[in-house]
């Protein structure tokens, strides 16, 4: 099947709010420190460079945490796993998804109705909970098997949104008369499902990506997600947790991180809409 | 001179019920033929079957030969180039038969470059774009080359369903099926694609199937009607006959009716 080559020039005029710009800008400036940390950090993110529990100052930024270690550095080493466990896991979810909503949509009514009490039921069942029963199946808590159960674990919201919208577009004239002009159901697929429910699943891949960080988070304060010494932020939150009164920082800092992003996510996403949905584009 | 719509007794049921009983129809090329009767009377379940396109949970028994093949009972993968080849539609509501994310000139083009497939050519994207172009034109759309450009919702409903038209002409059917396709437009707009599907089907000799509930849009689109109720045929015969002469109760009322409009009109005037 030969790609779809539109025969038109790709749209010029895009519609940015302020909100896309907020969002675009939190989100990327986390792109940008996470990127920075493969090349460099401002001190070796498992060195002791200073005091234990110092206040935040010119040499440490945002202090230093019960070891001594530079915790503006982890935070930023923070980031960078955040965003890979964001990716990684909307990438699973999204595969899978997309895949068995898009099955869902053209099945027989009894397969639809089997895969969508299948998808309620796991939907039901809360996403942290799914993931910690993953990373407890498997070998052990590693950042792959936190990437791989978050994934699985949120791919079920994904499948059902999208069986949804796939139905919602399958009842339009337009693929009937696709159908009549003798177009397949790869092609069905190709041509208008998938450009139609595109922008809903963009914004909600965008959501999924904030509520996974929040979920790595999760798994890495209980201990389930990237094992030491990765400097996740939730590895940090759960070890500021004992010195929260006398050393506040240690917890502000990372939450400020986490929060900055999901928002950031929350508000991209929201940005996203407008621009993925000519319908909704001014002129 | 085959015909290149053939349907015998046709039946369609659903959990039981009947809601087609014993249709029967044909449309030659170059012919031009009504089916006409109230909502839920059964007229667009007999074209959807006609095509093989019955929503699920619906069966059909009976005959139905597109292009000399049997539709019913013929897998998807049998009918789908068959489809394409022989028959396009056009629906009463042009907002929905067109895809609201793409430009209508990529729509158009999609239908054009699978049957170019088709017929094993792979034409350049300039030789598409003018023969999108010259479909539009050909359709009476203004400014082919810059309304190709935009998307269903900038159009008025004239030109949506003309650009339905146009995609539907890009199939070069032999077969064209019209479910209401003035339905959903206003008066003036109705009576301009009236003429355009006229004039187009006159030209290409394609055989013109109508689906409607209004009967002066038929008198004017069609040869030879036929009367839908509750599922069956009551009545069938060139349009002037029928109109002029109607012997079913029901097409009596109908006609009746249409006349009452059209003399409630001549007083007010």
């Amino acid at each position: 099947m030969t790609a779809a080559t539109p025969v038109l020039a790709p749209p010029t005029s895009m519609r940015v709010t302020p909100t896309f710009l907020i969002g675009a800008t939190l989100v990327g400036l986390h792109v940008v420190v996470g990127l920075l940390t493969l090349v460099w950090t401002p001190y070796d993110p498992t060195a002791m460079t200073g005091g234990r529990l110092a206040p935040p100052s010119l040499a440490h930024w945002a202090g230093t945490d019960r070891l001594g270690r530079d915790l503006f550095t982890e935070i930023m080493v923070g980031a960078r796993i955040a965003l890979a466990v964001g990716t990684g896991a909307v990438a699973i979810a999204a595969a899978i998804g997309v895949t068995i909503g898009l099955l869902a949509a053209f099945a027989s009514r009894t397969v639809d109705d089997v895969l969508a009490a299948t998808l309620d039921i796991l939907i039901a069942f809360p996403t942290l909970l799914l993931a910690m029963l993953i990373v407890a199946a498997s070998d052990g808590a590693s950042l792959g098997t936190a990437i791989l159960a978050i994934g699985i674990a949120s791919s079920s919201i994904v499948a059902r949104l999208t069986r949804i919208l796939a139905r919602r577009v399958l009842a339009m004239d337009y693929i009937t008369a696709a159908r009549v002009s003798g177009t397949g159901w790869l092609g069905i697929v190709r041509i208008h499902v998938l450009p139609n429910i595109w922008p809903t699943l963009i914004v909600n891949f965008a959501l999924q990506f904030g509520l996974a960080v929040i979920a790595e988070a999760s798994l890495s304060y209980l201990g389930l997600g990237a094992p030491p010494p990765n400097a996740s932020w939730g590895r940090l939150l759960q070890e500021a947790q004992a010195t929260v009164y006398t050393a506040p920082f240690g917890a502000i800092a990372p939450g400020v991180a986490l929060v900055s992003l999901v928002i950031g996510l929350n508000l991209f996403a929201d940005g996203l809409r407008d621009v993925a949905d000519p319908t909704r584009r001014r002129r | 001179m085959d015909d290149l719509l053939t349907i015998e007794s046709l039946s369609i049921r659903h959990a039981g019920r009947p809601l087609v009983s014993g249709v029967s129809l044909s449309v030659a090329a170059g012919e031009r033929v009504g089916l006409i009767g109230e909502s839920g009377s059964g007229k667009s379940l007999t074209a959807l079957a006609a095509i093989g396109l019955l929503p699920e949970g619906m069966t059909a028994s009976g005959s139905v030969r597109l292009a000399g093949r049997q539709v019913i009972g013929a897998t998807d993968r049998e009918v789908v180039g068959l489809r394409g080849a022989a028959v396009a539609t056009i629906f009463q509501e042009p907002l929905t038969a067109l895809d609201p994310l793409m430009r209508i000139g990529d729509q158009i083009a999609e239908v054009v470059r699978r049957r170019a497939r088709r017929d094993g050519r792979s034409p350049s994207r300039a030789d598409v774009f003018a023969e999108v172009t010259g479909l539009m034109a050909r359709v009476a759309l203004p400014d082919p080359a810059r309304l190709a450009r935009a998307y269903p919702h900038e159009m008025s409903g004239g030109q949506r369903q003309r650009a339905a038209i146009a995609m539907a002409l890009a199939c070069r059917p032999r077969l064209l099926i019209a479910d209401e396709p003035t339905t959903a437009l206003d008066v003036t707009t109705q009576a301009e694609v009236l003429k355009l599907l006229e004039t187009l089907v006159r030209e290409e000799n394609m055989g013109l199937l109508f689906i409607s509930h209004d009967l002066p849009v038929v008198g004017t689109a069609v040869d030879r009607v036929l009367v839908l109720r509750a599922g069956e045929l009551v009545e069938e015969g060139p349009v002037a006959e029928v109109f002029r002469r109607p012997r079913h109760p029901y097409t009596v009322g109908l006609v009746e009716a249409a006349r009452a409009f059209d003399q409630a009109i001549g007083a007010a005037l």
